[in-house]
């Protein structure tokens, strides 16, 4: 039966797993994740959920025994952060490189040194570049909503890569909310049996990823990407089923909220998003003509979205939850990046906040839009990167 | 008991394959399909093995094979068992087939782990003493003494007693095993296939390119390794200690060949001075006196 | 190589899947600097060098006598080296 319930954002990522039926999930703890794991392991030792529960002694295993495991023929899920993301950086290649239909839980937290368990990006953004789709969440319905997105994305034939669902450490991870589970008859119709691109078969055997000469490795890199620019038109339509069928969408691959008419366009990631409309709100009511866009896919970037965004605004204020270290946050480089070639692109300004799980509130972001609107009205950027609520 | 010539002539690993000539490992991949058959999933990580395949689009293996990232053989195989018991498929057997430097160094966590969680598979550490892939480079299992690229003064460390780490993991069959004694290696490969739970056999395979020894002598060397005592055929099953033959009529010190025999044939030994051979031999023994200790205990050794 | 011929990206699969094939490194005898030979007469059909090949070049005859594919023989030896009769001998390669 559909029901709602109220609970973290990482037991419902325990719910999605199961409502997904991953036949193999790999397990190791890691705070601020391990009460995912922790809800699954609820649901198998309790029979409600079938499944191998593989209680790995690393999370480099448990990428790599998801790996092995799909490629044995069953849908896998694990779930890490931070550092045991950062375990995992080589398996995270050679999924994507074996064209693994893997989805993962990460729940953002900073890295060290120094030790934090604070959320920030500077995990999942630090594997930006392994070929693994990113999408970032912004409220408990959205991480059960997408993960569920994320498989049928992910196995479909034009695709056939990994998927990584990043949700802010404690912000959303530890914290209560309401969501809509729908039933299992009703997922099971959205999401048909697992899928991959190749199985390991005695009846048709091969060695998988031996030596590739440089004369096919360019190749088999440049059909990954092809594979990213196929999920970028498919998230889309995905989403747009996903909320015919069960009254959830998400706008794709950015949600965008009040930026038709506005001079000034908050940009970020998660729950910053989430928090910007409040800003936005706040702003419009003093007549000021601001939005919000929450880039709710950061692999395959939303290059089209952004352009179209560009083309209808003045200014773009990036908030990252990120930096890095020697350039910007990535989400200002992508974004300039990708309006560079644009006739009248607009004016963009960078904004680190939130490191290390700092707040980034409402008011914090009211700040930044009136420091962005104050630059928008002198009509250039002072200062491409500034880092908010920093003491001297 | 099985002879060779009853051993079947199906070949699963496919001649003009990347291989030194002489190659010990080789030796050993072909008994191991004489004894299991193609009903088999590999999972190979960084190692010679990656390279006796072959170049894509073409490999020497005519059964599915999974290379894999260099520590994790033992988690792949861990993730393989848990995918087929899930789609019910019973009959196939999970070998784990790593080098030494893959199952010692870099691997051992990975192996650890599989173990604890008696994943039901075949791990098979071929010990060509170093790490052989990237141009014999010393490993925790190259022995005391030898020359290595990163050794060439000698070793001064001994070599690490795997098997016996692996019999401390209570898994219920671990055994050793040389390619020079192929009868023995299939028998406990058979074994092995039929005993559920984490299964470790540790293979000694003579490499002539890394040990510096003429091609043709590699099943010799193999050998005078097990007649000298420096390799012991042994198995642990259900964690009772039995050692093999021809090893089982070596406990007594005068009926083992001096190691010196061993030493002197291999250029990587050459720089090995009258006192390195003569702590050689003191360990050899010792560990002797260790095997006799292990048959007497009257239950598990752990 | 066996005739490596390079595909258009299209026909290529979505990941590396290499077929099992003879010679994948080629014709490995040209490795050769000494070449086995099987004094038939001597041979007692014991086809331990049969086992011990370590490049599966020896095929096991009806009769258990080795035929040797010296397409793909490196020359290492040790089926010389192991022959209980001594019936296989090295010989250097002409050329």
């Amino acid at each position: 039966m559909a029901q709602t319930i109220i609970d973290t954002a990482n037991h419902i990522a325990g719910y999605a797993a199961k409502a997904a039926r991953a036949k193999v999930v790999a397990v190791y703890p890691i705070t601020p994740q391990t009460t995912v794991v922790e809800k699954i392991a609820e649901f198998v030792d309790s029979g409600k959920m079938d499944a191998e529960y593989i209680c790995v002694e690393s999370e480099h295993s448990a990428m790599v025994a998801c790996i092995a495991a799909a490629s044995a023929g069953v849908r896998t899920f694990t779930a890490t952060s931070a550092h045991g993301l950062a375990l995992m950086h080589e398996a995270l290649h050679w999924a994507a490189g074996s064209r693994l239909p893997i989805v993962m839980v990460v729940v953002n937290r900073a890295m060290g040194a120094p030790w934090s368990i604070w959320p920030d990006f500077s995990d999942s953004l630090s594997q930006r570049d392994t070929g693994w789709i990113q999408f970032y969440c912004a409220d408990n319905q959205e991480v059960f909503d997408t993960v569920i997105q994320a498989y049928k994305l992910c196995e479909d034939e034009q695709v056939f890569l990994p998927a990584m669902i990043c949700l802010e450490g404690f912000i959303l991870s530890h914290t209560y909310m309401p969501v809509k589970l729908p039933n299992q008859e009703e997922i099971d119709a959205f999401l048909p049996p697992y899928k991959s691109g190749w199985i390991l078969d005695v009846n048709n055997p091969y060695s998988h990823s031996n030596l590739v000469s440089p004369e096919w490795y360019m190749e088999f890199r440049y059909m990954i990407h092809e594979a990213m620019e196929n999920a970028k038109k498919l998230i889309p339509q995905i989403d747009k089923a996903y909320g015919k069928h069960f009254g959830f969408e998400y706008g794709g691959l950015i949600e965008k909220y009040k930026c038709d008419d506005a001079d000034l366009v908050l940009l970020s990631m998660g729950t910053i998003g989430g928090e910007a409309k409040l800003t936005v709100e706040k702003l419009r009511k003093e007549g000021l003509k601001v939005g919000s866009a929450r880039v709710r896919v950061f692999r395959p970037f939303p290059v089209e979205e952004i352009r179209k965004l560009a083309a209808e605004t003045q200014m773009i204020a990036t908030i990252d939850r990120h930096v890095s270290f020697g350039m910007e946050g990535f989400l200002a480089t992508e974004v300039k990046a990708s309006v560079f070639h644009e006739k009248d692109s607009p004016l963009v300004a960078g904004f680190v906040a939130g490191l290390g799980g700092r707040d980034v509130t409402a008011q914090t972001i009211e700040k930044i839009a009136e420091k962005s609107l104050k630059w928008l009205r002198m009509g250039k950027v002072e200062k491409e990167t500034e880092w908010v609520d920093l003491r001297e | 008991m099985v002879t060779i010539k009853e051993l079947p002539k199906e070949e699963y690993l496919l001649k003009g394959h990347a291989a030194c000539a002489g190659c010990g490992p080789s030796i050993a991949i072909r008994l191991l399909f004489k004894a299991l058959g193609n009903q088999v999933i590999m999972v190979v990580p960084a190692c010679c093995t990656t390279v006796i395949q072959g170049p894509y689009p073409y490999t020497s293996f005519a059964v599915p094979l999974q290379n894999i990232l260099f520590e994790s053989t033992a988690a792949a195989a861990s993730g393989i068992v848990a995918a087929l018991h899930q789609r019910k498929i019973e009959d196939l057997t999970v070998v784990g087939w790593a080098g030494d430097g893959g199952t010692v160094d870099i691997g051992i966590q990975a192996l650890s782990g599989a173990a604890e969680r008696e994943t039901d598979f075949i791990y098979i550490c071929y010990d060509n003493e170093a790490y052989g892939n990237t141009g014999m480079q010393r490993s925790g299992a190259t022995p005391y003494g030898a020359w290595t690229t990163t050794t060439t003064a000698g070793k001064k460390e001994r070599k690490k007693d795997m098997p016996l780490i692996m019999a401390a993991h209570r898994i219920p069959y671990v055994a050793t095993a040389c390619p020079s004694y192929p009868i023995d290696f299939v028998n406990k490969l058979r074994k092995a296939k039929e005993t559920k739970g984490t299964k470790y056999i540790h293979i000694l395979a003579p490499c002539p390119t890394g040990w510096r020894y003429d091609t043709s002598k590699t099943v010799e060397m193999g050998r005078l390794a097990v007649q000298t005592g420096l390799w012991a055929l042994y198995e642990i099953e259900y964690g009772k200690f039995k050692l093999n033959p021809p090893s089982d009529r070596l406990t007594d010190k005068t009926k083992r060949k001096p190691v010196k025999d061993y030493l002197t044939l291999q250029g990587r030994f050459r720089q090995l001075s009258e006192e390195d051979i003569e702590k050689t031999q003191k360990w050899v023994d010792e560990d002797w006196i260790r095997y006799q200790k292990l048959a007497a205990i009257e239950g598990t050794i752990f | 190589m066996m005739g490596n011929t390079l595909k258009p990206r299209k026909e290529m699969p979505l990941t590396p899947l290499s077929a099992p094939t003879f010679g994948s490194m080629g014709k490995t005898g040209s490795w050769r600097t000494f070449r086995p030979q099987v004094d038939y007469s001597k041979c007692t059909r014991c086809t331990i060098c049969w086992i011990y090949c370590p490049d599966a070049a020896i095929k096991r005859r009806e009769d258990d006598s080795p035929e040797i594919d010296y397409d793909y023989c490196k020359g290492c030896g040790i089926c010389a080296n192991e022959c209980p009769v001594k019936a296989i001998t090295m010989h250097r390669e002409e050329q």
